[in-house]
């Protein structure tokens, strides 16, 4: 600092306002930095829509595909399974019966049975709370999930609990249902995952 | 010949300050004289720290950071690399040990006050090398690209979609893709061998000259400083820390390599606790394994995150019985720093704690039941407790007074 400098006040001025424009650079050429740890043009393109037949698909029969790096499940779900998910006793366990979450699912899928149609179920197979696979327990599978089970996912990451809707149990760690991803029908038969009805690609 | 080393030495001190550095550091440095066997740790983490640089190049040069390459690659190093398995293992075990040494470290502050006046931002430093080491490691843990690998990184992600509004949108800037994947593999390799070595390396020396500045603390919790010498002005408790302590803690060492070695050679897989069973099977994006459990030194944390029964509230509490530990020196209301000195209440309070940390240690290794996930929520509360009601605790106790000296 120069000895003798009356007006202090313009130099404070002059460091404040450099400070300020330097900061405004530093802030824009960070950008190009952070940005570039974002999903790259390919890795985004890389979510092509996946078609799946599913006339195979039995009573209670789950089929995994894969779509985005992630497990998709489709469940055949007969109408003993549709029934019970309409049961009072088990809509009374559930944290969000209706789907009132609307990221949840798509507005076609937002309906008591999750689904277009109601014997098939398609969610991402990823727990909500902390994104493990969770486990798909039939009713008749040997299980130690209570006498009333009817059948659903369990996580056993961290104890949460679905039923065959997808549809979360109140109680566990995850906060919301699986999510349903977009889907459309190109027959009775094959299933185009990542394509919303009616619309074009996700 | 000794001339040519001393017109060398000359030469150099006359353009970098190398003696200077010798003496400040090492030959004139005075560290209390009372030093016991907890004093150990620090410069054992200082050489474990060398060693997992060390192994770490050796074993970067045959892994490969790419999704469909990397699980072979770390089962190439053990199998057809020469010697690979040895610095594999040594890699992978010396992460825990890194934490068990640092653990230990952590625990001698605790006990005898050392983050206290004047060393708290010693503390505040040491807390922040703690953080970078559980990144570290974390990103470190996914490179064996194994089922745990996978899983784990999956859970610990998505622990940012915890965050409201921007949560999920952070965790696919973290991994580079809307899963685990290539992208995420391969920026967590270069966090793991270039970013956090760098920052874990700095805050090293900067660890040092703050300890260096203010002077170590010892089992008595008094400064040495505070009685010097009138003549020398050097402290009369104070020894050079060269010779003296350089010696003693080469005899740590050699302790700990002998203990390292039965690990590595008879051990190296711990019965699952430094490599998990599950990591031996490779990355499966369709299935998550039965069981997932962190590696031991983040069980406690993990328990703390499953006892809170709500995603963002849990999240925060984890993150919350890390950031504590920042707050540690203006906690502890205490006229005494040492345990020695200390009376009964904080006593049977550090007793409760470490009894905790070990009990969610252990329950963040066990699948969630009710009564474990009840425990977990005891020793959660006890944990806090500990830090929390300090300020109270440690000015009610009842405490000895200080000595003028410290005791042999």
């Amino acid at each position: 600092m120069t000895e003798g400098v009356d007006d202090k006040s313009k130099r404070r001025f002059l460091v404040a306002s450099t400070s300020v424009i330097g900061a405004v650079g530093v802030g824009f050429a960070v950008w190009p930095f952070l940005a570039s740890l974002k999903p790259s043009a390919r890795t985004q393109a890389a979510g092509a829509p996946v078609e799946v037949d599913i006339s195979k698909l039995e009573d209670g029969q789950r089929l995994i595909v894969e779509w985005r790096g992630k497990p998709i499940w489709i469940v055949k779900r007969s109408e003993k399974i549709l029934a019970d998910l309409k049961s009072d006793t088990l809509i009374a366990k559930l944290r969000d019966p209706e789907s009132g979450v609307t990221e949840q699912q798509p507005a076609y899928a937002q309906n008591q049975n999750r689904s277009i149609k109601s014997e098939y179920l398609v969610v991402i197979g990823i727990c909500t709370h902390l994104g493990c696979s969770p486990t798909y327990v039939k009713e008749n599978d040997p299980h130690d999930l209570g006498s009333d089970w009817q059948g659903g996912f369990f996580c056993p990451c961290h104890g949460s609990f679905f039923d065959l809707a997808g549809r979360v149990f109140s109680g566990v760690p995850a906060p919301t249902n699986l999510v349903v991803p977009p889907h459309t029908y190109l027959s009775n038969t094959r299933i185009l995952v990542g394509v919303d009805q009616d619309k074009g690609v996700a | 010949m000794s001339k040519i080393l001393t017109a060398s030495l000359e030469w150099i001190d006359a353009r970098y300050p190398l003696s200077k550095m010798w003496n400040e550091h090492l030959a004139q440095y005075y560290a209390p004289k009372n030093f016991n066997t907890w004093y150990y740790f620090g410069s054992l983490a200082l050489m474990v720290l060398v060693m997992q640089i060390f192994t770490g190049i050796f074993l970067a040069v045959n892994y490969k950071p790419d999704a469909a390459m990397a699980f072979a690659s770390v089962e190439y190093i053990m199998r057809d690399v020469d010697y690979g398995w040895l610095i594999r293992y040594m890699h992978s075990a010396g992460a825990s040990f890194f934490f068990i040494v640092v653990y230990l470290h952590m625990f001698r502050a605790l006990i005898y006050g050392s983050y206290r006046k004047p060393r708290e931002l010693l503390w505040i430093i040491g807390v922040f090398i703690y953080l970078c080491l559980m990144a570290e490691s974390f990103f470190g843990y996914l490179l064996p690209w194994g089922q745990m690998s996978y899983w784990g990184a999956q859970v610990i992600i998505s622990l940012f979609g915890a965050i409201p509004y921007v949560g999920e949108d952070l965790a696919v800037w973290v991994r580079g893709d809307f899963v685990i994947a290539d992208a995420t593999l391969n920026r967590f390799f270069v966090y793991h061998v270039v970013l956090m070595p760098i920052i874990l390396l700095a805050l090293a020396v900067v660890h040092i000259i703050a300890l260096h500045e203010v002077g170590s603390n010892n089992p008595d919790g008094i400064e040495i400083k505070k009685n010097k010498d009138p003549e020398t002005g050097i402290p009369k408790d104070g020894i050079p820390f060269h010779p003296y302590y350089t010696v003693k803690d080469i005899v740590g060492v050699a302790v700990f390599l002998i203990i390292f070695s039965l690990v590595i050679f008879y051990a190296p897989e711990m019965g699952g606790y430094f490599l998990e069973k599950n990591n031996f099977f490779p990355a499966d994006p369709m299935t998550t394994p039965e069981h997932i459990e962190p590696l031991w030194y983040f069980t406690p944390f993990y328990a703390v995150l499953r006892a809170v029964p709500d995603k963002f509230l849990g999240v925060m509490a984890m993150g919350a019985a890390i950031v504590v530990l920042f707050f540690l020196p203006w906690l502890d209301r205490s006229p005494v720093k040492s345990i020695r000195y200390k009376g009964w209440i904080f006593k049977s309070a550090l007793a409760l704690f470490v009894i905790s940390f070990f009990g969610l240690g252990y329950l963040g290794m066990q699948a969630p039941t009710p009564t474990k996930t009840l425990f977990a929520q005891i020793f959660s509360l006890i944990y806090f407790a500990f830090f929390l009601l300090m300020p109270w605790y440690s000015k009610w106790d009842e405490t000895k007074p200080e000595p003028e000296r410290v005791t042999d």
